[in-house]
């Protein structure tokens, strides 16, 4: 037995007067009724963007990569800074999911179905890039160890990249899993009040028969432990072996020991930022303020400023490393970064990353949704831009000066960059129509402890001496 | 696959769930068995369940997982097709570890997944009785397999543990295959008033 009762220095994590049937109404309703204008605007906007990016994608295949700005010299250009992007947004959904389950942190509950779905669906987009990367795109199945007619020759397991592979794709699978394993017991919700036999019958088979037995909820809340426990050193593995990507090699800029903490520490920072964006919009549009409360886009922002210090940290550090190594060509990698042809990339990540979210120091705008919002974009335009500096202003310049260049994107460059965004609004407008964006079953779980008016029922309780309090919890039944 | 009959008591809090439990669990009525709309922490010491062993799966899958891809590895560096990288040892353990520890994650969530599914009988395509539509909305239902001889006496008994609703239905105990939409020609279900 938990429990039943929690401080009232702990904000509500459940506004208003709610049961667990007014829970459930107010959760599945936006599935059950007809979207409103703004998703039909939006969805078709998406799936623009979406189309566009197919036909960008379409043309670089069938012209061959030379379609795009990247060169000799800068042979990783956007499409592994949208990559290395993409993949960090993703990690916010699986510390919200994983590692704040561990911390028994209550208000991930109203936050982690759908930061999780974020993350699923980053991946997605994220996994596009290094594939399309490879040019001839129909040999990108030479990377999985199977038992080829070439030897069989195995890939080299010993490269970063191919870590990359096993990283990604565990990482793409894992979360899947437990994102899907949250969301059987919530189908089963929809499937039971379900008016329509199609509704019925659709659900029934997503919810794969749950019926909620107490041996089902053990087996479940054995499993949703355990893969947060997998979850939670796999997603700080996962930008780990992306930093190696770049870690492992000998290019000035990136031939660095701080770069796995100080990309997951990024990666946590932008992620959280997409959080916020989505979340912003899709509470306001559903009606979901009462289960999104400022409260969590207020946990959201501090973790969002802490991270961000971690990151200008990470900067700084950098700085000092080089010039601290005496060796010219990090000395001068950095030179080139500060006050180089790409001055404004450097200068637009140092704004953007460190200096602005240091403003969520100030409670008035943690707490402050217009302002969040707006914070949240800026964050991840500055993660972006690290991204293309650490990549392109590593490369621009390297040993030989002959070689020296300038690199900027064509079209089909950005066109695939712009067709991600469609897949992933595209993904996430199908999640918020068809699927429970807020874990039901984890809210009624917690609503008796940390709801509104529940809450208010506490006051006997907190009028208690400790003495008395812990004796009735010693004799309470069972 | 049995078809049975069930005396059926729906509770609307999880307060006054534990009391009834403790009841039927002494009354000597055949329980089949308890349905919430969540996890109710402790229901499952109150019904007498045991601890499940599925982290202990978990744990072996994650092993097999780890010699998988240390064993396959080791067994392509050093005896299929070894390859010279800059010099570098053939079998170069440290560089093994990234790969090593996803498959291990991998083989682990996946195993305790499907094993989950396996446990709790729940794939597509799986159907079972819902005793009521709202057991996964905010009502905490006890099933308790019974005969016409005590049916009465059953029902009389349910009715003094606080339930909100008392039903007799007759229905498939174990799962099938089968489709949401469509009712059982079997299923009966019998509404007990006052």
């Amino acid at each position: 037995m938990h429990l039943k009762y929690e401080s009232f220095v702990r904000e509500p994590l459940v506004d208003g007067e709610k049961n667990y049937h007014q829970v459930t109404e107010d959760i599945v309703r936006p599935i059950e009724q007809k979207p409103g204008r703004m998703w039909y605007v939006g969805f078709f906007f998406s799936v623009i963007l979406l189309c566009w990016g197919v036909f960008s994608v379409f043309w670089e295949v069938y012209y061959g990569i030379g379609v795009w700005g990247i060169n000799r010299t800068v042979g990783w250009g956007w499409d592994i800074t949208n990559f290395v992007w993409w993949v960090g947004i993703g990690h916010a959904g699986t510390l919200i999911s994983a590692i704040l389950l561990l911390f028994r942190q209550g208000w991930r509950t109203g936050v982690n179905r759908a930061a999780e779905a974020m993350t699923i669906f980053a991946v997605m987009c994220a996994g596009q890039f290094p594939i399309f990367h490879m040019g001839r795109v129909w040999d990108a199945f030479f990377v999985l160890p199977y038992p080829n007619s070439r030897g069989p020759l195995w890939p080299n397991f010993n490269s970063a990249l191919m870590w990359d592979v096993f990283a990604i794709s565990t990482y793409f699978t894992v979360s899947l899993l437990f994102w899907y394993s949250g969301l059987v017991p919530d189908f089963a919700t929809i499937r039971d009040r379900a008016k329509t036999k199609l509704r019925k019958r659709l659900y029934g088979l997503a919810s794969f028969g749950w019926t909620g037995t107490a041996k089902n909820w053990q087996r479940h809340e054995a499993l949703s432990l355990v893969l947060a426990g997998l979850s939670t050193p796999l997603v700080l593995s996962v930008h780990t072996i992306v930093s190696f990507d770049f870690a492992t090699s000998v290019i000035p800029g990136w031939h660095t020991t701080i770069f796995p903490p100080y990309f997951v520490a990024g990666a946590i920072f932008s992620g959280f930022a997409m959080v916020n964006t989505l979340l912003i919009v899709c509470r306001k549009i559903m009606g979901l303020e009462d289960y999104i409360t400022v409260g969590h886009l207020e946990a959201m922002n501090k973790v969002i400023v802490l991270t961000g210090s971690i990151v200008g940290v990470a900067y700084l550090t950098e700085l000092f490393m080089a010039w601290y190594s005496q060796v010219v060509y990090e000395q001068d990698a950095f030179k080139w970064r500060i006050m180089g042809p790409y001055w404004w990339s450097y200068w637009a990540m140092m704004t953007c990353n460190v200096v602005s979210p240091q403003l969520f120091w100030f409670k008035k705008l943690r707490r402050n949704i217009p302002f969040t919002f707006v914070m949240s974009i800026v964050v991840n335009i500055g993660m972006w831009f690290e991204r293309f500096v650490i990549i392109v202003t590593s490369l621009y310049r390297d040993y030989l000066p002959g070689s020296w260049t300038y690199y900027s994107p064509t079209w089909t460059e950005m066109g695939f960059y712009v067709g991600t965004f469609g897949l992933f609004f595209t993904c996430f407008f199908l999640f918020a129509k068809y699927f429970p964006v807020i874990a039901i079953a984890e809210i009624k779980f917690i609503l008796k402890t940390s709801g509104e008016s529940f809450k208010k029922e506490m006051a006997p309780i907190d009028a208690k001496s400790t003495e008395e309090f812990k004796h009735e919890l010693e004799h309470a039944h069972h | 696959m049995a078809i049975k009959k069930f005396a059926v008591a729906c509770y609307n809090d999880e307060e006054v769930l534990f009391p009834a439990v403790k009841k039927v669990r002494h009354s000597g009525f055949k329980l089949h068995d308890v349905y919430t709309p969540f996890p109710v922490h402790g229901l499952d010491h109150a019904l007498g369940l045991k601890e499940t062993d599925l982290h202990v799966a978990g744990f072996i899958y994650g092993i097999t997982g780890t010699a998988t891809a240390v064993g396959f590895m080791s067994w392509i560096f050093t005896s299929d097709w070894p390859i010279n990288f800059g010099g570098k040892p053939h079998w170069s353990l440290p560089a093994f570890i990234p790969i090593t520890f996803e498959l291990t994650v991998l083989f682990a969530a996946v195993g305790m997944v499907l094993t989950f599914c396996y446990l709790n009988q729940i794939m597509p395509g799986v159907k079972k009785h819902v005793f009521h539509p709202r057991q996964s909305d905010d009502l905490f239902v006890v099933a308790l397999e019974i005969s016409d001889a005590n049916e009465q006496e059953a029902i009389n008994f349910l009715k003094t543990t606080g339930a909100v609703e008392t039903s007799v239905q007759i229905a498939e105990s174990e799962w099938w295959y089968g489709r949401f939409d469509k009712e059982e020609p079997y299923e009966k279900y019998t509404t007990v008033n006052g």
